[in-house]
């Protein structure tokens, strides 16, 4: 396939070639009989073929329209997505009726007023009536876009409601993982410092504030290791080496200061809010009919949440909580009826350069009528809270949780 | 070149007029490389952009071929990318996003503004308004030499071991930050920081130079409100130059902090391949806003000239006055002004408040009504005139099209509730490549093919001007058009393989990739017809028959110096202006034009 349009294209390519090479011949020939003034058969010509350009774009657009134009994007499947569609269209009305009616006057006035022998150019410098009219009526169209245009984003921007269920959506190279609520409705507080294994959206609670302490201090390449690297005389370090590890050392004090200032302000209260969490990966389940507050975080760069089919997107910034509400009210299944494709599934693809694998960054969206969603949930709270996942049940014979956390999670007893 | 310019300064000396302003032999190295004439120096930036845009078209070609025929092995691949970043003919990854990055940066940068303004100000600027030349000859030299060392080490960064920069040309923080993020983000990010300071400083050189010579060293009679459009076009982007690419220096020379003295500007809370930085408390939003305060400028200091050449030729052209003149320097003025409050327009989805956000909405859609303005005047231009379709009349057409068709979807991405669905999708790159990129190009080429008498006293080849443009319409439209479509399904740009598709909407998917076979066979043809193009200007410049002083019938100042260069464009005297330069098919005029050096006749009114 590849190969026959690759040569499709060189055909292509030599016939351009050789017709430029008439062309240039031919335009030679005419250059010595003297004139390189354009003649009014090129100019009717072109004329012409400007009135021919306008029948294929039009029709082009028209085709692309018909064929393309809403396949891709299908129903939205949010409450707040058809607003956005029915805006979008009108808009699209809108501007679609100007750009059949300026691009026709464009083409047409090139054909119409080509030069013809004898008939002058009509002196017509200004009129300010006109000039008047094709100020105001645009501010006019203008005015109603903005109206219509900014009463939708206030009603999409506004804040949630309060009984709306938040769920975290965290980014990084190059996957999705979010955290439901739990419970309590309430996302536990998170700093980015307490990132270990067995915790890697960085929540915060007392073991956690410890379990971070100990790695940073003890862990592998903690600063006890660094240092007992660094001062002994028996191991020859590569300068570079020996430079990166200082810089790392030097980094890691600086935080082990933060860990400390933090244990010590912290409030125990605040851990409920955190044990009962959910993580999940892979596929997000939503519940049709629910309004969900997403809170966004990234932990190296800036992604971009971008959910197609609900018509939603926010950017993910590091250092930074950013929002965006929304109520699926359409499940896959009935999605997949009315797209007439078994195979169909809602995603959240990420939409800002990210590195390499950016396009692969996605994850898949599920929507579920209530109650399949409650039975879902129920399954998810009775097992998989932060807190089950962070002390594993006793039975197992070994302890999937990275060795760091075993100290804590003895002290949390 | 140089065979045809030594014609040139030969047939000169035999006319024997340059005893008033100190014309002596010049070396070649004076002549032709550090020249402080502004018309070489117009002739340097021309051919530096076109190498530059023929870098940036191949660049493109490279990975759409890769988003038509994703995973397929390409010989055209290999054979420019290699091992390294073709291995075995298939695009890496990370080189897609490379080419993605350097395409952008060359075309927007050193194509549309060093190209664009640099080629068009220099030359048209002292011979529209009557000078001998810029008002300072060595800055003007210098700004040159700045833009070509910046061209220099931008086309270096291609060749790095880790690559050039990969972080898309507006090139966000923390991802061009952090080597760790992107392998483009090492030396590749800096030697781009490098280029880009430069160019600032040759812009900045460029612009100082421009307004001051458009304010002071008119011609007698050369008032403002006698200016051609080009000159007021030319003297907005200046400022809008001065005042928006130093925002851009501190935005990079933030960057460079960020990267090379662990300072925090733009980073927080940031753990990236393993490693926990200990930054804290800044903000890549920071970054976007002084980006943006320049990007959006940007824009229009792309868009700006094009529109005013396009002015003047639709004018010559049609053989009728530009139609609302002063219309038509409002419209620019106020496009200039708007391009500085609207810049938030690029971050509706960044997490900014939704109310800084609804001012932006306001203040962009306001663009829409002196971008209408200009639009419709362009079409009263054109009606009942008695229209030339030179080459250059052709894509000044072609211009106004591709500035109405990428014009109106603006309108759907300054709304901020309707951004939300297409931002950073499909819909936004259709969008500013015609609006900006095919308008811009297009006023470019409508420039070469219109002041090559001037700048090489020969003229170009009519019908292979028209063979380019009719491949470069039909070929970009091609390439654009469709991608709205794209857009609309709601695929992401800059995408290495969009058939990652198929794992949750194959029907889309296959859509997608459709439409992605249709724009690269566009895409090519496009780009085959550039060669054309190219042949056609080479080719000229030494053979094309020899140009008359006035080839156009055209009134403004530019067409009363001789066809030869002269040291300080005029041989004697400077002229006097005594009329506005679109008195054109004037009843009562004896011909279809009236030069600006002629007086009004008795009884005659000024337009």
């Amino acid at each position: 396939m590849g190969k026959l349009i690759a040569i499709i294209v060189i055909v292509l390519g030599v016939v351009a070639l050789a017709q430029l090479i008439r062309v240039y011949e031919l335009s030679s020939k005419l250059r010595n009989s003297g004139e390189d003034e354009v003649s009014n058969r090129d100019n009717r010509l072109n004329g012409r073929l400007m009135l021919a350009f306008m029948a294929f774009f039009f029709l082009g657009f028209i085709y692309l329209m018909s064929e393309y134009g809403w396949t891709g994007r299908g129903v939205a499947a949010s409450v707040h997505g058809r607003d956005l569609d029915s805006l979008l269209n009108l808009n699209f009305i809108i501007i679609i009726l100007v750009f059949f009616l300026t691009n026709s006057l464009l083409f047409i006035f090139t054909y119409k007023y080509i030069r013809k022998p004898g008939v002058p150019a009509f002196y017509y410098p200004h009129n300010n009536k006109l000039e008047m009219l094709w100020t105001v009526v645009p501010a006019a169209v203008l005015a109603v876009i903005i109206i219509l245009g900014l009463k939708t984003w206030n009603n999409v921007t506004d804040s949630a409601k309060k009984e709306s269920i938040r769920i975290e959506l965290f980014s990084k190279q190059f996957d999705w993982t979010a955290r439901y609520s739990g419970e309590d409705n309430t996302l536990g507080s998170f700093d980015y410092k307490l990132t270990t294994a067995n915790n890697e959206l960085a929540l915060l609670t007392s073991n956690t504030i410890d379990s971070a302490i100990f790695e940073m201090e003890d862990g592998l390449s903690g600063i006890k290791a660094l240092e007992a690297k660094l001062n002994d005389s028996k191991i020859m370090l590569v300068p570079e080496e020996k430079e990166k590890m200082i810089v790392d050392l030097d980094r890691k004090e600086r935080l082990i200061r933060l860990l400390y200032q933090m244990k010590a302000r912290h409030n125990k209260k605040v851990d409920a809010f955190a044990w009962d969490d959910i993580i999940q990966k892979d596929t997000l389940y939503l519940c049709e009919n629910k309004e969900y507050e997403f809170n966004f975080r990234a932990k190296d760069v800036i992604h971009s949440a971008h959910f197609p089919h609900f018509r939603a997107q926010m950017n993910t910034v590091p250092g930074l909580t950013t929002r965006f509400k929304f109520t699926p009210d359409i499940t896959t299944k009935e999605m997949r009826e009315i797209k007439q494709n078994d195979k169909f599934n809602y995603v959240l693809l990420c939409n800002k350069i990210c590195g390499g694998a950016h396009y692969k960054m996605k994850m898949i969206i599920v929507v579920l009528p209530e109650g399949e969603y409650n039975t879902w949930m129920k399954g998810k709270m009775a097992t998989s809270t932060f807190k089950q996942k962070y002390f594993p049940v006793v039975s197992a014979p070994v302890a999937p949780a990275a060795t760091t956390t075993d100290s804590t999670a003895v002290a949390a007893k | 070149m140089s065979a045809a310019a030594h014609v040139a300064h030969g047939s000169h000396d035999s006319h024997g007029h340059h005893e008033d302003h100190g014309h002596h032999e010049e070396s070649f190295i004076s002549k032709y490389i550090f020249s402080q004439d502004h018309k070489m120096i117009g002739k340097q930036f021309l051919l530096t952009a076109v190498f530059m845009g023929i870098v940036a078209m191949l660049l493109s070609i490279l990975f759409r071929i890769q988003l038509a025929w994703p995973g397929e092995s390409s010989d055209f691949l290999s054979f420019f990318l290699g091992e390294t970043w073709a291995p075995g003919g298939i695009l890496k990854e990370d080189m897609y996003l490379g080419l993605v990055t350097i395409h952008g940066t060359i075309m927007v940068f050193f194509l549309l503004t060093g190209g664009l303004s640099g080629t068009f100000s220099n030359l048209l600027i002292p011979l529209q308004i009557g000078a001998r030349d810029m008002a300072s000859g060595f800055l003007n030299m210098l700004s040159y030499w700045f833009f070509f060392i910046s061209s220099i080490i931008m086309l270096v960064s291609l060749f790095v071991e880790s690559g050039p920069a990969m972080a898309g040309w507006t090139i966000y923080p923390p991802l061009s930050a952090l080597p760790q993020a992107v392998s483009g983000s090492g030396l590749g990010m800096t030697l781009w920081l490098v280029s880009m300071t430069l160019f600032v400083v040759s812009s900045l050189m460029g612009s100082l130079n421009y307004i001051v010579t458009v304010l002071n060293l008119r011609t007698k009679g050369m008032s403002m409100t006698r200016m051609p459009l080009t000159i007021w076009a030319f003297f907005v982007t200046a400022i809008l130059g001065v005042l928006s690419f130093p925002v851009l220096f501190s935005a990079v020379l933030l960057l460079m902090m960020d990267r090379l003295m662990g300072t925090s500007f733009y980073l927080s809370d940031i753990i990236v391949g393993g490693e926990m930085l200990a930054n804290h408390g800044g903000s890549p939003i920071l970054y976007q806003h002084l980006f943006w305060f320049l990007g959006h400028p940007e824009v229009y200091i792309v868009l700006l000239p094009a529109l005013g050449l396009s002015s003047e030729i639709i004018s010559t052209n049609s053989r009728k006055p530009i139609f609302g003149y002063r219309a038509m320097i409002g419209s620019i003025l106020a496009i200039g002004f708007l391009s500085f409050i609207v810049w938030g327009h690029h971050m509706f989805v960044t997490g900014m408040n939704p109310f800084i956000g609804s001012v932006f909405v306001f203040t962009t859609l306001l663009i829409a009504i002196p971008s209408a303005v200009k639009v419709f005047n362009y079409l009263t231009t054109l009606w009942k005139g008695s229209i030339v379709l030179t080459p250059a009349m052709m894509f000044a057409v072609g211009l106004v099209s591709t500035f109405i068709t990428g014009g109106v979807t603006g309108i759907i991405l300054a709304d901020s509730a309707l951004d939300i669905n297409v931002h950073d999708t499909y819909f936004v790159v259709a969008h500013f490549h015609i609006v900006m990129g095919m308008s811009a190009v297009f006023g470019m080429f409508g420039g070469v093919y219109h002041w090559f008498p001037k700048m090489f006293g020969r003229m170009m080849n009519l019908r292979l001007g028209y063979v380019h443009f009719w491949i470069t319409i039909v070929g970009a439209y091609g390439v654009f058009f469709p991608m709205h479509f794209v857009g609309l399904a709601g695929a992401p740009r800059r995408y290495y393989d969009y058939s990652v598709y198929g794992e949750f909407d194959s029907p889309t998917g296959e859509m997608m990739m459709d439409l992605n076979v249709i724009i690269t066979i566009f895409a090519i043809i496009a780009a085959l017809g550039q060669f054309v193009f190219l042949f056609n200007f080479f080719y000229s410049i030494y053979r094309g028959p020899k140009a008359v002083q006035n080839p156009w019938k055209a009134n403004s100042l530019e067409w009363t110096t001789p066809v030869e260069h002269v040291h300080g464009n005029w041989p004697g005297e400077l002229p006097t202006v005594h009329r506005w330069p679109y008195d054109y098919s004037k009843p009562g005029a004896s011909e279809d034009y009236i030069s600006q050096i002629v007086p009004l006749a008795e009884g005659e009114e000024e337009h």
